[in-house]
């Protein structure tokens, strides 16, 4: 028989959830775990709504750096101007899951959680840099964005555990993101390729520091260090967009399907590297 | 099997009511509360005929616990309307003849209400996109996107270019 609890504070939240005997499943905006009980994926004994708990929902600015509650819904991250400034690709990839009703209750925890291989926030979270704070049984513990996800559906965090909101660092000048997603519609469709890309430049437009990553293309979204190789010591010239081109290429194990067949998605995520490096880099060198 | 008690604020009357906990907002809705104005189209986010406000916010109310309305205000199609007086947004429907069998249209009026409560002079283009998760299998988009951006005109007190 299901139970439902909304505790109010993380203590409260973290004892539930480590004495509960049977399949827990903590629920923040339930885009998806509604759609998998109602079909049967996954059938939990207790569900546990954190969104009673004070500061899971909100955005503070605290030193230049940003900490994003973990069931912040997508359209108050997009309605936030400081974090649109100074993370437009983290936010360009929340914005980008569902329809403006879903965007009315789809959390970052969530769509990092729920652990699809094509979660559109998950690649912008990592590029940037993203950590997230965990609270269990065994107190807190802080680790980055791409240590949760561990495969389709699967996560590295124990039952006990959830996560309790986001950091994203403070920027040196000139720095800016992207993310961008190709689907064979304009909307509501989920990503044949991701690609998140994050860059700082010096005062000549020489990138110093890039991150890369796919999504869709591999069982997680992938960090690949050879893309970023290919971006930093340089402008974004001809030369940069090939190599990059070719290491994402290179790093892609994607999966044939409806969306899109293994040489197809190869092929795009090198395009979509290299057109959200562009938006980055011009974002970057324009401040 | 044992059941919740929630206390809400729906179309501005204080209601309680006792639900199961795997039941919707919209199982609540329709089925308890004869709010039956609100559609399930699909179940799963996907066609916004449940489409409600909760705190002013668009959600899918097929994707709501209903427990989880617990002290929350929930404006569903039927407070749309004051007493005869029809919105403009429904007003502007009837008018432009932007509906054909209605089951999608009570979920487009209250996206349409949530767009025009935030910005009251939205481009086509955004009028699109914002509508893009609510789908209507036989009126086409057309007539609804001219029905939304005409009661906009008329709620801003001036007219569409044509
Ligand atoms: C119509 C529709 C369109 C969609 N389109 C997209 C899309 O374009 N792109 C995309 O990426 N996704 C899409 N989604 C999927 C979904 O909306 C997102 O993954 C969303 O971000 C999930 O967030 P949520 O808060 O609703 O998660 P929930 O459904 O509440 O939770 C999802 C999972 O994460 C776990 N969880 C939630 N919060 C925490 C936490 N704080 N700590 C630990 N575990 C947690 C839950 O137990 C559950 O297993 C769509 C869904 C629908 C219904
Ligand atoms: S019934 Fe809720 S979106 Fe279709
Ligand atoms: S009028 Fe029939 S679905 Fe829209």
């Amino acid at each position: 028989m299901l139970k439902y609890v909304a505790p109010s504070t993380v203590e409260e939240a973290v004892t539930i959830l480590a004495s509960a005997s049977g399949a827990a499943k903590v629920l923040a905006g339930g885009t998806d775990l509604l759609v998998q009980m109602k079909s049967g994926r996954v059938a939990p004994e207790m569900i546990v709504d954190i969104k009673k708990i004070s500061g899971i929902s909100g955005i503070r600015e605290v030193d230049g750096a940003f900490i994003i509650g973990a069931a912040t819904p997508g359209a108050v991250i997009g309605e936030c101007e400081a974090l649109q400034k100074a993370w437009p690709g983290v936010v360009e990839g929340a914005n980008l899951i569902g329809s403006t009703q879903v965007q009315g209750r789809a959390s970052l925890a969530g769509n990092l959680c729920n652990a699809s291989p094509a979660a559109d926030s998950v690649p912008a979270m990592i590029a940037a840099r993203t950590t997230c704070v965990i609270a269990g049984a065994n107190g807190r513990r802080e680790v980055p964005v791409e240590s949760i996800p561990t495969g389709p559906g699967r996560t590295s965090l124990k039952p006990d555990e959830f996560i309790v909101e986001f950091h994203l660092p403070k920027r040196p000048p000139r720095s800016a993101d992207a993310y961008l997603r190709f689907i064979p519609r304009t909307e509501m469709d989920i990503a044949v390729v991701g690609a998140g890309v994050n860059v700082s430049l010096d005062a000549g437009g020489i990138c110093t520091d890039a991150r890369v990553v796919l999504g869709a293309v591999a069982p997680t979204a992938i960090l690949v260090p050879e893309a970023a190789t290919a971006l930093i010591g340089r402008k974004l010239d001809e030369m940069a967009l090939a190599a990059l081109d070719q290491a994402a290429r290179r790093a892609c194990k994607p999966i044939d399907d409806k969306r899109g067949t293994i040489e197809y998605r190869t092929k795009v995520a090198g395009v979509m590297a290299r057109r959200a490096a562009s938006v980055a880099f011009e974002r970057a060198g324009a401040r | 099997m044992s059941k919740y008690h929630v206390t809400t604020i729906i179309n501005g009357e204080p209601t309680e009511f006792l639900c199961e906990p795997q039941l919707t907002l919209l199982d609540v809705l329709r089925d308890e509360l004869h709010l039956t104005g609100s559609k399930e189209g699909c179940g799963s986010g996907d066609c916004g005929a449940c489409s409600v406000l909760v705190d002013g916010r668009l959600v899918c109310s097929c994707l709501m616990l209903a427990v989880e309305a617990e002290g929350h205000t929930i404006v569903t199609i039927e407070g749309l309307a004051h007493g005869n007086d029809l919105h403009p947004l429904q007003r502007k429907f009837l008018e432009h003849a932007a509906l054909q069998c209605g089951f999608c249209t009570p979920g487009v009026l209250m996206a349409a209400k949530a767009l025009l409560d935030r910005n009251p002079n939205p481009t086509e283009e955004e009028t699109r996109y914002w509508l893009a998760g609510n789908l209507c299998r036989c009126t086409g988009y057309d007539k609804i996107i001219r029905a939304v951006l005409d009661a906009a005109a008329e709620m801003r007190g001036g007219h569409v270019p044509s």
